[in-house]
């Protein structure tokens, strides 16, 4: 792991025209993460993280503030982020392995190698077996790996993370989590991730930012300190995962009366 | 449902399928006789079997029918592509929609039929105005269909192929047009019904070929029999070429669970 920054918002802030005046989604938030961090963003509805997400892979541009992959600014999507949202996003018309080729066969890369990527992608994400396969005939967490390897397929350096494993029953989610985790620390790739799960945000992450109800600043920032980041589930049972989460938890008012 | 279960009912909705037929079939042949019906209201069905042999041998029924139907084909391929183009040319440009949805919604509240005679009066009795009604029959579901395609493609499906830097034509062709496909095929299902349509008014309004100039040469004899004949043979048509968009959309569309297709 290095120093090098990765991934940096600098003082970013998104309006949105909302009728006659406009609305604050973000406001001037600044994040850095280096060279293989993962980190978490975590904040109530609303406060602007998936936009965040949006700036980072170049889909839109903030109206303040810029956005940074590997030091050179974004200014419209490139070639070193990648995404993957809660919906997988597959095409139905592909098979699994076209899926995941999806990506570098739109950048051009050659048949042969894009083949060799995926078949290597789908024997890490055991999913080999399914190459073949159509979306409709995978279960909800193995579509999700197939999107995890098709955003792995174009080999980013950052990976933006949008809710990812949400809509997987909870038991799926935990297993996909250690996958995940397990990838990013064997390919040594740096990610944002964006969840409204305290716990994992914790188990995944080397930090947590916690955002501010609307207009979303980052209010603060926790380091989390327990050893293992590739193994959420072993993280899970250490001691001090409850006082992070209870720190998270104060942080974003949960418990208080105005929240409900 | 399970395979077991599922292969019931297939079995027991086939049966109950060819039961109705052969009590339909039977009502028809004694039927009218039992309620004093004359034949020249209600034809039995083997006075109908009777015309259809003499009019096979005496006035061409093959070629009448072999006309309308490449009448039908022509039709209905030159209206889907039309409507297709058209569908995806607006639907990519939100100016044109913009600027073409009041004509193409005149067009469409418009009988397309009642064109029958005018086109008559500009390309005479021959094939061309009959093909031009069913171009335009076909033409609407077709379009309506590709365009509420275009429009209703996941946006963040685009935003993934943007990710990834695709240019506008990659994220058409794949995307936009695989994602268009399953609505396609419902408009051209409708449309294969619609070119028979298109086509039958066109003969009978004027000309001297194909089922709908029997149907109304049967009609001024007093020939109910050849009336019924000619229905049935376009019936026929009409479900040929229903049956072959099915065929070529279990082709395209193999990637579907086989449930959501379920044929009719």
């Amino acid at each position: 792991m290095s120093d090098v920054i990765r991934l940096e918002y600098r003082d970013v802030t998104m309006r949105f025209a909302q009728g006659a005046g406009h609305l604050t989604a973000v406001q001037g938030v600044s994040i850095a993460v280096r060279d293989g961090d993962v980190v978490s963003l975590i904040g109530p509805s609303g406060c602007g993280k998936s936009t965040l997400l949006n700036i980072g892979s170049g889909l839109t541009a903030p109206s303040e503030g810029q956005a940074f992959v590997d030091g050179e600014r974004v200014e419209g999507p490139n070639a070193h982020v990648a995404f993957m949202l809660q919906k997988d996003l597959l095409l139905p018309w592909r098979t699994v392995i076209e899926n995941v080729m999806f990506g570098v066969e739109i950048q051009g890369v050659a048949p042969a190698e894009r083949r060799r990527r995926a078949q290597a992608l789908l024997e890490n994400l055991k999913l080999a077996d399914f190459a073949g396969h159509y979306p409709h005939q995978l279960s909800g967490g193995m579509r999700q790996r197939v999107a995890l390897a098709r955003t792995l397929a174009v080999d980013p350096t950052v990976l933006l993370l949008d809710e990812p494993f949400s809509a997987v029953d909870a038991q799926t989610r935990m297993v996909l989590q250690r996958e995940l985790a397990q990838t990013l620390k064997r390919a040594g790739k740096t990610a944002l991730l964006i969840t409204h799960d305290l716990i994992e945000a914790v188990t995944l992450s080397d930090r947590v930012l916690v955002m501010s109800r609307r207009p979303g600043r980052i209010i603060d920032e926790i380091a989390i300190d327990i050893p293992d980041r590739d193994d959420p589930l072993k993280r899970r049972t250490h001691p001090r995962v409850t006082e992070y989460v209870n720190r998270l938890m104060d942080r974003l008012d949960i418990g208080a009366p105005e929240a409900a | 449902m399970s395979d077991a279960s599922h292969a019931s009912v297939v079995w027991r909705g086939t049966a109950a399928s060819v039961a109705l037929l052969v009590i339909f079939l039977a009502a028809w042949q004694w039927g009218p006789g039992l309620l004093r019906i004359p034949p020249f209201i209600i034809p039995p069905l083997s006075m109908v079997a009777e015309e259809a042999v003499r009019m096979w041998h005496v006035s061409a029924l093959a070629t009448h029918t072999g006309i309308t139907a490449a009448e039908v084909l022509a039709g209905f391929i030159l209206g889907s592509l039309l409507g297709a183009f058209i569908g995806y040319l607006i639907g990519m440009s939100p100016t044109a929609e913009l600027a073409l949805s009041p004509y193409i919604l005149a067009l469409q509240i418009a009988p397309k039929v009642a064109f029958a005679p005018l086109f008559i009066l500009w390309m005479g009795f021959t094939v061309y105005p009959k093909i031009l009604v069913a171009i335009l029959i076909v033409f609407f579901p077709v379009m309506v269909n590709v365009l509420t395609a275009i429009r209703t493609v996941d946006p963040d499906l685009i935003n993934l192929a943007r990710a990834f830097k695709a240019t506008r034509a990659q994220i058409f062709w794949k995307i936009e047009f695989p994602a268009s496909l399953p609505p396609l095929f419902a408009g051209l299902r409708i449309g294969s019904t619609l070119a028979v349509v298109g086509v039958v008014v066109g003969e009978l309004v004027g000309g001297n070929m194909g089922l709908g100039y029997l149907l109304s040469f049967g009609e001024g004899q007093a020939n109910t029999a050849m009336v019924f004949v000619a229905i049935l043979m376009l019936t026929l048509v009409g479900g040929i070429a229903y049956l072959l968009v099915i065929l070529i959309e279990q082709r395209v569309l193999h990637y579907l669970p086989k449930r959501a297709m379920s044929g009719f």
